[in-house]
């Protein structure tokens, strides 16, 4: 095993602990924990989002992806994002403006109703739960892959330590420690590459695809995963298989992954409909991701909200830039991943399969482990910091008379549920999980802000009707996708990929529902929207 | 959270200026009332911001969102190469993200405009 590693990781974990200690010290009132007391400045906030926001899926799975299937998914980046763009465009400072610190607040804030606001935090627990889980299982699959311990206890280390920290400092205390995070991430990323650019231009610039096929760089000992057929011959389970330097990469029948041109050309697995949902379901989902919003009451007004987004935007599509080179560079240094199905751990085994196992390669390894590590606690943290604040709200009615032990337990109960789950339910598909959280907050959260914010007209009836209709409807896709058997044809696409169907779906049932209720507008609209679009140096 | 909580919220935002700077003016006061000329200026701001956005998000929807027909209908662009880089991997891969942050800047710059023209408009002195 890797040396460096096992130092490089309780670093992570001590470093994490620590600002989040440092954190504490700062951390009396109630107000510190849910909302760092609405006194970050717009940079560390840019950062903490950022840092929050790049999970497991952006920093390994992204990789993975590009590596498995190639151009067609650059989409995921993109998508991932623009989801910013829209967040600015149609959100960022109205919400602000807004005064509500989860979307359960906003719908009590601009509709007036408690009903809509059960209904939203039913919503809220479904999508971090969802979000969670593959987060907590990314954790143990990473474990497993580096040091080849059990998956449970890679899972349970990372959740124990997400939920101390959460309880212990709660908001103040996590903005330091996920803008550190996102500064580690991106570092992670990108000190590697440059060493495996250097090494990719001393190797004589090898193809990505060579029109030959793909070969191995060295020689290379494969293990089959899973009984399957390679070049008509059967393997099985736990065979080991040797290729020589130079060898041709043959095709694994259970592994499902582009060769040749498809590879380098758009429009090959993925058909125009995929696609499209696909882009629709990340440009607009990210507003609704519980853990995005909270971010946007630790600002000090709704322009600050604006330029922090912007910084957002900024900050992820640098990182951004670096998978994509990862799986690139992959499909040279790691084909055998090709044949065993585990892209996603491409990220962490090429600094070591480029550059040798001499030291730079294993640093280098250590450090993209320890980005990994950060990714799983940033994100995890966030979410469960803003699923906490909803347990605490709505859940245990704590309200402005809750204590910091109400929140201390409010975390406890959120955290015990993925945790479990992520236990059980180990081999549900990491990447496919996060796109399908997104396709659920796309249908319901981002109608209800969009429509909320920017039309007079939509009612608590109309909004819930859409919630229960759109947001209904992608629930059930993803639960069918998770749960039920394997679909073909026309239904895998629809199911598969709901968002080009549930996001219409939703923001249609929310405008008639409202039409046909139009007496159930609030008395107040009018000051509502006077608040939520006026400059603050303008109140009234 | 219950209902006093969200009016004392109400309070916290609205109020605390409204001690120190009294609505003197004309505007200002429709504004505070909710008149129907206060309705109508802020009806303006929304409807300007929304427009801004509308306009910002079509670009970004004919920029990004048409490369997929375009590959589609004209498989020839996908092997087109820039600087050595399949276009299709240039397009998506690196300068899709300079292009959304351009888009989001130009956003900023317009929307604090338009807030700053409606708060010249409300402060405007009496004609």
């Amino acid at each position: 095993m890797n040396p460096y590693l096992v130092p490089g990781l309780i670093a992570v974990v001590l470093v994490t602990v620590g600002i989040g200690a440092y954190g504490l010290r700062f951390a009396r009132t109630t107000s510190d924990f849910l909302v760092a007391s609405r006194s970050v400045s717009p940079s560390w906030n840019a950062a903490a989002i950022s840092g929050e926001y790049l999970s497991a899926a952006s920093f390994l799975g992204v990789a993975g992806l590009v590596l498995r299937y190639g151009v067609d998914v650059l989409w995921y980046p993109v998508g991932f994002a623009a989801g910013y763009l829209a967040l600015l465009l149609f959100v960022a400072a109205p919400l602000r403006r807004s005064g509500a610190f989860t979307l359960p607040d906003f719908c009590q804030v601009r509709l007036r109703s408690k009903l809509l606001r059960r209904l939203a935090s039913v919503f809220v627990l479904f999508i971090g739960c969802l979000y969670l889980v593959p987060q907590l299982q990314g954790a143990g699959l990473t474990f497993t892959t580096v040091t080849g311990g059990s998956y449970a206890w890679g899972a349970l280390l990372v959740g124990v330590v997400v939920t101390a920290n959460v309880a212990l400092g709660g908001m103040r205390a996590i903005t330091f420690v996920q803008a550190f995070q996102y500064w580690l991430k991106l570092t992670a990323l990108a000190v590697p590459v440059i060493f495996l650019a250097l090494q990719w231009q001393s190797d004589g610039r090898p193809p990505v695809t060579p029109p030959a096929g793909a070969t191995f760089p060295a020689a290379t000992a494969v293990m089959i995963e899973q009984d399957a057929v390679i070049d008509g011959r059967e393997v099985h389970k736990g065979e080991e298989l040797h290729f020589d330097a130079g060898a041709p990469v043959p095709r694994v029948s259970t592994v499902d992954a582009t060769f040749g041109p498809d590879w380098l050309l758009p429009g090959g697995d993925m058909t125009l409909f995929a696609t499209y949902s696909l882009i629709l379901a990340t440009f607009l989902g990210t507003m609704g991701l519980p853990h995005v919003l909270v971010r946007f009451y630790t600002n000090p007004d709704g322009a600050s909200a604006r330029r922090t987004t912007l910084v957002v935007l900024a900050l992820v599509g640098l990182f951004y830039l670096l998978p994509t080179l990862y799986g690139v560079l992959g499909r040279i240094y790691t084909p055998q991943l090709l044949m065993t199905g585990r892209t996603d751990a491409v990220v962490l085994t090429l600094p070591e399969a480029a550059l040798g196992g001499g030291h730079a390669g294993k640093l280098l390894g250590a450090l993209v482990t320890a980005g990994a590590l950060a990714a799983f606690l940033s994100t995890s943290s966030g979410l469960l910091t803003s699923v906490a604040g909803v347990v605490f709200t709505d859940v245990l009615h704590a309200g402005r008379t809750g204590s910091v032990r109400d929140f201390r337990v409010a975390t406890v109960l959120a955290a015990s549920v993925p945790i479990a789950l992520s236990l059980y339910v180990s081999n549900m598909d990491v990447s496919r999980v996060v796109g399908l959280a997104f396709a659920v907050a796309a249908s319901s959260f981002c109608p209800l802000l969009v429509l909320g914010i920017w039309w007079r007209g939509l009612t608590d009836y109309g909004a819930a009707a859409g919630l229960l209709v759109g947001g209904g409807a992608a629930v059930a896709a993803v639960l069918i996708t998770v749960l039920g058997p394997p679909l073909s044809g026309w239904p895998a696409q629809l199911i598969g990929q709901p968002a080009a169907w549930t996001v219409p779906l939703a923001f249609l049932v929310m405008i008639v529902g409202s039409l046909l209720t139009s007496r159930r507008v609030p008395a107040d609209v009018g000051a509502t929207m006077l608040r939520l679009h006026a400059p603050e140096s303008l109140r009234i | 959270m219950d209902g006093d909580q969200a009016q004392r919220r109400t309070r916290v935002v609205l109020g605390e200026v409204a001690a120190r700077r009294r609505p003197t003016d004309r505007t200002h006061a429709d504004l505070a009332e909710q008149t129907p000329v206060g309705e109508a200026l802020v009806k303006g701001l929304v409807r300007a911001q929304l427009a801004l956005a509308l306009r910002l998000a079509l670009v970004v929807v004919t920029g990004l969102g048409a490369l997929p027909l375009l590959f589609a209908a004209a498989p020839g662009v996908g092997s087109m190469k820039v600087l050595g880089i399949n276009l299709p991997w240039m397009l998506l891969g690196v300068l899709s993200f300079p292009f959304l942050v351009g888009v989001g800047w130009a956003y900023v710059r317009w929307a604090e405009r338009n807030e700053q023209d409606f708060i010249a408009l409300i402060r405007k002195p009496e004609q």
